[in-house]
C-alpha cells in the first residue's frame, strides 16, 4: 500500500529515570516481561507492515547497539536501525531511505491495539498531509495505598493536550500540548472563519502515531531546520498552516506526467477542482475556492483519527504510566501481551517456586525461575525472571525486574525495582524506584524516593 | 423423455433417497437407458442426433428445462429407476457400487459431485455450442450423473433452474472474452439477493466485511441490505491486508463507503481515475497475457468498489467501455503501449463524455433560459449547477427554487455555492412543492441516467417533482450525458434500487428530542426504508437536454442504438 514505518525507538529518557540507563534504554523497558518496542513491532507485524525503520536518538553508539543486536535477534525481517538527535533530527537522517508515498511515524513507547490500517485509512481517504492517532487519556491509575505524591500531581497536565477538531471530528484545527500551555490558548481567526465551528477538547491525548506524506514531510525538515520535535514543533506548524499552505506549492505537479496531450489534462484538472473537491465534506466548501488551482497557493488537511473507547492506546512516558500499563497488560488489556492465563487469573511460568502459604493474587506475573519464599503475599505486580524472594514478603501493585532479590520481611508497594537490586531484610519500599544493581540496606524505610547507584 | 435438469444440482437433495426399484422396473429402466444422453462413452455423437439441439440447449439455457415441465411427472420415475438401468449396462465399478454402499459414498460425491456438475454444464455448453462429438470424461460424467440421479427425490426443480440461471452469469465475472462478445447485446442480470446460497457464496469471496441487517422490508428483499456502522472500521483496519488493491482503488472505495464522493459524474470519474492509475502501476505477470489478466485485474477491482457501494449506471457504462477497450487491443502490442493507450483512453473518455458533454450541455441549456425566468431544482446535480452559474455569467436575471429533502439534504450545498456567486435563491423542501410550484416557470432535474423507454432514473423525490410540474404545467428538462444512457427498461422503483442506511431516517438533523424511533430496530414489526433512487415516468419529461442535443424522451432509444456503437465503442 505504498507505506513506510520509521519507529523512533528513543534513547533513554529523563522521566524515566532511574529505569532506564545506558544499559537498559527506554525502548527494550520491559512491561510485562516483554521490551515495551516489541509490543509496537508486534503491532505492525500483524498489520502485514514490513518496511519498518526503527531510529534511535541517542549519540551513545552503544545504546543504538543494544537496541539493533535486540531487534535483530528478535526479528529477523528487513529493519534498519539509524542515529539521530531529536525526533526531527531522527527523521532527517532517515530521510534518504524513505521513498514510498506516505510515512507512518511511530513512536517506540506506544503500546496499543488501534490498528495503524485506520489511521493510514484515513490518510488516504482525505488525501491528508498529516494524519495524527487521538485516544482518549488515560486515567492515572489508582495505587492501593492511594497516596498521589507531588511529583505526580506535577505531572498530569504534562500528559495532556489540548485538541481543536471540527464539527465533524475529522479534522485537525488546533493542536497545542499541555506542558506548553499555561493559561492561553491561542487559536487562529481565520480558521474559525472557515470552518464555521470549532470543538476543543481536552480528554484527547496525542499517542505519537502519524502518517505523513512523505514529500510534505521531507519539505518541512529541509525549510524549517530549527524543528526538533514532531509533536512540538513539526504538527503544529502543519496544523496552523492548513489555509495558507506554502508546502504543497510544487510537489503536486510531479505526480501527474505521462499526459498525452496538455489541454485535456488541465481540463480534467479544472473540472476535478470544481467538483470532486467541492463535492467533500464541509471543512473543503468554507475554504475559498479558486477557479485556477495550479496557480493560487493551495491548502492542505490535517486529519485527526480519533480511536475508540474500547482500544487501548496508552505511551510509555513516565514512571506512573510505565505501572499503569505494566498492571493494565496483565488486567484488562491483556489481549495485546498476548499471555494466557491461569485459572485464578494471573500468569505463572511454570518454571516459577513459591513456598508454603504464598498467595499470588489475581492480575500477577511471575516470570520464569523465580523463586518465592513461604507466607509470600504478591498482589497485581508483575515480578521478573530469576529473582530470589525471600519469606514474609509483601509486593504490591509493583514491578519488580529480572534477577532481584528480596530477603525476608520486605515489604514493597506501589514501586519499581530494577534488576539485580538486592533489597535486604526488612525493607519497606512504597512509591519508590530503585535503579539497578542497588543495594537497600536492611531496614530501611522509603517512601516516594528514586534510588539509584551514583 | 428428457432429462430435468435438475439432476445436475445435487446440493439440495438428501443423501438417504436412494431408490430401490424393483426388479421389474429394470426393464423399463434398459429400455429408457438406451435413450439416454449419457451414455457417455463415445455416445454423445447419438446426443445429437437423437435430441437434435435440445438435448444440448437443455443445458445450457434455463428455458429449455422449463419446457420440460409439463413432462417431469413422467420422467421423475424412469429417472428413479436409471441408476439400476446404468449400472446394467455396466460403465464402471464406481457406479455399480453405487446404491450398494449407499450413505457414505453419495455423502462424499455430495461435494465432488456440486463442481463437477458445474463443470459438466460448462463443457456441455461448450460442446452444444461448438456442436462436437465426444464427452470429455465420460465415466465421471456417468458417475456424477447416476449419484445425482439416485437422490432426487423430489423434484425441486424450480429452486435448481434459478440457482443455474444466475450462476451462469456470475461466471461470467471472470474474463471470457468470447462470451462477453455473445452477451453484449444483453445485459447480465444482477445478483439477486433472495437466493441464500448464492449470498454465501459472495460473502465468501467478500473483502469488506458485510453483515446482513435485520428488519429489511420484504419488498426489497432482492436487494442488498447491510449494517451501516460495521463496514467502514472493518475495511480501515484491514488496509495492510488487501494486497492485490491498487492504494488508488482502496481509496475511491473508501471514499464511496464513508460517503465523501456522491453524484454519477463524481463516482465515475474517481473511479475511472483510480484505474489509470492501477493501469499505470501494472505489470503483466509471467506466462499470462495482458487481456485477460488485466481483465480479471479490473474485474477484481469492481467487485471490491460494488461491496463498497452499488455501481451507479454512469460506472457501468465507462467499467464497459474500459473492458472493451482491453479486449480489442492487438495481441501482438507491447506492454508500454498497451498500457499508455490504455489511459489514453480514459483521458479521452473523460473529456469527451463527461466535461465536454457538460459544456455543451450548459450551452444548450442556457438558451433556454430567460429574463425574470423562476428556475426550480432539486438535490444538488452538477451539470444543473453549471448551467446556473454560466447562465448567471452571461447576466441573465432570474431566480433560483432549490427543493432539497431529508435525509441527505444535498440541496444545502448547492446553495451555498449560489448564494456565494450572487444568484438568487430560494431554498425549501420537498414536502413544501406544491405551494411553491405556481412561481416556478421552468424545472430543471439532473439524472442519474435515462432508461430506454425514457424512464428517467434519478434521485429519490425527482420523480415526485417532476409529477407537481407536470400537474403545473411546467416545462421539465432534464439535463444528462449521453453516456448515462442504458438500454434496460425499467416500470417502477423497485426492481432496481439501491438502499441507503436506514438510521439516518430515525434521525432529524438539529432536533433532538425527536428521538422515538431511537431503537425502532428491536421492534420487529417496523422496517424503515430508506431509498436512493427512483423512476420518473418520460410523460413527466418534457425535453431531455443531452451532448447530442436536446431530444424527447421518446429519442433515448434512438441515441443507444444508433450512436452507443460508433462512438463509445471506438
Amino acid at each position: 500500500m505504498d507505506f513506510q514505518v520509521v519507529v523512533l525507538a528513543g534513547g533513554t529518557s529523563r522521566d524515566l529515570a532511574p529505569l532506564v540507563s545506558r544499559e537498559l534504554p527506554k525502548a527494550l523497558l520491559p512491561v510485562a516481561e516483554r521490551p515495551v518496542l516489541s509490543y509496537v513491532l508486534d503491532l505492525l507485524e500483524d498489520s502485514n507492515l514490513k518496511d519498518i525503520i526503527v531510529v534511535v536518538e541517542e549519540e551513545d553508539p552503544e545504546v543504538t547497539t543494544r537496541i539493533g543486536s535486540w531487534v535483530s535477534s528478535a526479528y529477523a525481517d528487513r529493519l534498519n536501525v539509524e542515529v539521530g538527535v531529536g525526533t526531527a533530527g531522527a527523521l532527517r537522517s532517515v530521510a534518504p531511505h524513505l521513498n514510498a508515498n506516505d510515512i507512518l511515524v511511530v513512536s517506540g513507547d506506544l503500546v496499543t491495539d488501534v490498528p495503524p490500517g485506520a489511521v493510514a485509512a484515513t490518510h488516504r481517504r482525505h488525501d491528508a498531509v498529516v494524519t495524527a492517532l487521538l485516544c482518549a487519556a488515560p486515567v492515572s491509575g489508582p495505587s492501593e495505598t492511594g497516596v498521589s505524591s507531588g511529583k505526580d500531581k506535577a505531572k498530569k497536565p504534562g500528559r495532556y493536550n489540548i485538541v481543536g477538531l471540527d464539527s465533524t471530528r475529522q479534522f485537525l484545527l488546533h493542536v497545542a500540548s499541555g506542558s506548553e500551555v499555561e493559561k492561553d490558548i491561542r487559536v487562529q481567526k481565520g480558521m474559525i472563519r472557515a470552518v464555521g465551528q470549532m470543538e476543543i477538547r481536552v480528554d484527547l491525548m496525542d499517542a505519537h502515531l502519524y502518517a505523513f506524506k512523505r514529500v510534505v514531510l521531507q519539505e518541512v525538515l529541509e525549510q524549517r531546520s530549527a524543528f526538533e520535535s514532531i509533536q512540538r514543533d513539526v504538527l503544529p506548524y502543519l496544523v496552523r498552516s492548513q489555509l495558507r499552505s506554502e508546502v504543497l506549492g510544487t510537489g503536486a505537479h510531479q505526480e501527474e506526467d505521462g499526459w498525452h496531450s496538455k489541454t485535456s489534462a488541465e481540463n480534467i484538472l479544472t473540472w476535478m477542482s470544481q467538483h470532486l473537491s467541492s463535492s467533500f465534506s464541509g471543512f473543503q466548501e468554507h475554504l475559498p475556492g479558486s477557479n485556477n488551482p495550479i496557480a493560487v497557493p493551495r491548502t492542505h488537511k490535517c486529519c485527526a483519527y480519533i480511536a475508540s473507547k474500547s482500544k487501548y492506546c496508552v505511551r510509555l512516558n513516565s514512571i506512573q504510566a510505565f505501572s499503569d500499563i505494566n498492571r493494565d497488560l496483565i488486567g484488562d488489556a491483556s489481549h495485546i501481551s498476548g499471555y494466557s492465563f491461569s485459572a485464578q487469573n494471573n500468569i505463572i511460568h511454570p518454571s516459577a517456586k513459591h513456598g508454603v502459604k504464598t498467595t499470588i493474587g489475581q492480575n500477577c506475573m511471575i516470570a520464569e525461575g523465580s523463586q518465592l519464599g513461604d507466607k509470600c503475599n504478591v498482589k497485581r505486580s508483575v515480578v521478573g525472571r530469576h529473582c530470589r524472594i525471600g519469606s514474609n514478603v509483601k509486593i504490591l501493585n509493583s514491578v519488580v525486574m529480572n534477577h532481584a532479590s528480596i530477603e525476608d520481611g520486605c515489604t514493597v508497594q506501589g514501586s519499581v525495582i530494577c534488576s539485580n537490586v538486592q533489597l535486604q531484610e526488612g525493607c519497606v519500599l512504597r512509591d519508590c524506584q530503585v535503579g539497578a544493581g542497588y543495594v537497600v540496606s536492611a531496614g530501611s524505610e522509603h517512601r516516594g524516593e528514586s534510588l539509584a547507584k551514583k | 423423455m428428457a432429462f430435468p435438469v435438475g439432476s445436475y444440482n445435487p446440493s439440495e437433495s438428501l443423501p438417504e433417497t436412494s431408490p430401490l426399484p424393483s426388479p421389474s422396473s429394470r426393464v423399463d429402466g434398459s429400455e429408457y437407458s438406451e435413450d439416454i444422453p449419457w451414455g457417455g462413452r463415445g455416445a454423445t455423437g447419438r446426443v445429437a442426433s437423437s435430441f437434435p439441439g435440445s438435448g444440448g440447449e437443455m443445458l445450457v439455457t434455463n428455458p429449455g428445462a422449463n419446457n420440460l415441465q409439463p413432462k417431469s411427472s413422467l420422467t421423475t420415475a424412469s429417472v428413479m429407476k436409471m441408476p439400476p438401468g446404468l449400472t446394467e449396462k455396466g460403465k464402471g465399478p464406481m457406479t455399480e457400487g453405487q446404491p450398494e454402499r449407499g450413505g457414505t459414498k453419495v455423502k462424499e460425491k455430495m461435494s465432488k459431485a456440486e463442481r463437477r456438475a458445474l463443470q459438466e454444464e460448462q463443457r456441455a455448453a461448450k460442446a452444444a455450442a461448438k456442436a462436437s462429438g465426444d464427452g470429455r470424461k465420460p465415466a465421471t460424467g456417468t458417475a456424477s450423473v447416476s449419484a445425482e440421479q439416485s437422490k432426487i427425490g423430489k423434484p425441486s426443480l424450480q429452486k435448481k433452474d434459478s440457482t443455474q440461471v444466475s450462476s451462469v452469469p456470475e461466471k461470467k465475472g471472470t474474463d471470457r472474452v468470447l462470451e462477453k462478445d455473445r452477451k453484449k447485446d444483453v445485459p447480465p442480470p444482477r445478483m439477486q439477493f433472495d437466493d441464500k446460497s448464492r449470498v454465501e457464496k459472495a460473502k465468501r469471496r467478500a473483502v469488506v466485511n458485510q453483515s446482513e441487517a435485520r428488519n429489511i422490508v420484504e419488498l426489497f428483499r432482492h436487494l442488498p441490505q447491510y449494517v451501516h456502522g460495521t463496514q467502514f472500521p472493518d475495511l480501515e483496519a484491514k488496509f495492510f491486508q488487501l494486497d492485490p488493491m491498487h492504494p488508488s482503488v482502496y481509496k475511491v472505495g473508501l471514499q464511496y463507503l464513508a460517503g465523501d464522493i456522491s453524484g454519477g459524474n463524481n463516482r465515475c470519474v474517481a473511479m475511472l481515475l483510480a484505474f489509470r492509475d492501477a493501469i499505470r502501476d501494472y505489470s503483466t505477470p509471467p506466462e499470462k497475457t495482458l487481456i485477460r489478466d488485466l481483465t480479471a485485474r479490473i474485474g477484481i477491482y469492481v467487485s471490491f468498489l460494488i461491496e463498497c457501494r452499488p455501481l451507479s449506471i454512469s460506472m457501468g457504462n465507462a467499467i464497459k467501455f474500459l473492458k472493451n477497450r482491453i479486449a480489442k487491443l492487438p495481441l501482438n502490442i507491447s506492454e508500454s503501449e498497451a498500457k499508455s493507450g490504455l489511459q489514453a483512453d480514459i483521458d479521452r473518455f473523460i473529456n469527451e463524455k463527461i466535461i465536454l458533454a457538460d459544456k455543451v450541455i450548459v450551452s444548450h441549456a442556457v438558451t433556454k433560459i430567460r429574463d425574470s425566468d423562476v428556475l426550480l431544482t432539486y438535490g444538488c446535480s452538477c451539470v444543473v449547477e453549471m448551467i446556473l452559474l454560466n447562465a448567471h455569467e452571461l447576466g441573465k436575471q432570474f431566480r433560483v427554487v432549490i427543493v432539497d429533502s431529508r435525509p441527505k439534504l444535498e440541496g444545502q450545498a448547492l446553495l451555498r455555492r449560489l448564494v456565494r456567486k450572487g444568484i438568487h435563491c430560494t431554498y425549501t423542501h420537498i414536502n413544501a412543492i406544491s405551494y411553491i410550484m405556481h412561481e416556478v416557470t421552468r424545472v430543471f432535474l439532473g439524472a442519474s441516467s435515462v432508461l430506454s423507454n425514457g424512464t428517467v432514473y434519478s434521485r429519490v423525490g425527482a420523480a415526485s417533482v417532476a409529477m407537481v410540474a407536470h400537474a403545473f404545467r411546467v416545462p421539465v428538462l432534464i439535463c444528462c450525458e449521453a453516456y448515462k444512457f442504458h438500454e434496460r427498461v425499467q416500470l417502477d422503483s423497485i426492481c432496481f434500487n439501491e438502499l441507503g442506511d436506514p438510521d439516518v431516517i430515525s434521525k432529524i438533523p438539529g432536533r433532538p428530542e425527536l428521538n422515538h424511533l431511537d431503537h425502532w430496530a428491536d421492534n420487529e414489526k417496523l422496517h424503515l426504508l430508506n431509498l436512493t433512487y427512483d423512476a420518473m415516468p418520460s410523460d413527466y419529461v418534457s425535453m431531455i437536454i443531452t451532448d447530442y442535443g436536446m431530444v424527447p424522451a421518446t429519442s433515448v432509444p434512438v441515441i443507444i442504438r444508433e450512436y452507443r456503437r460508433e462512438h463509445v465503442w471506438i
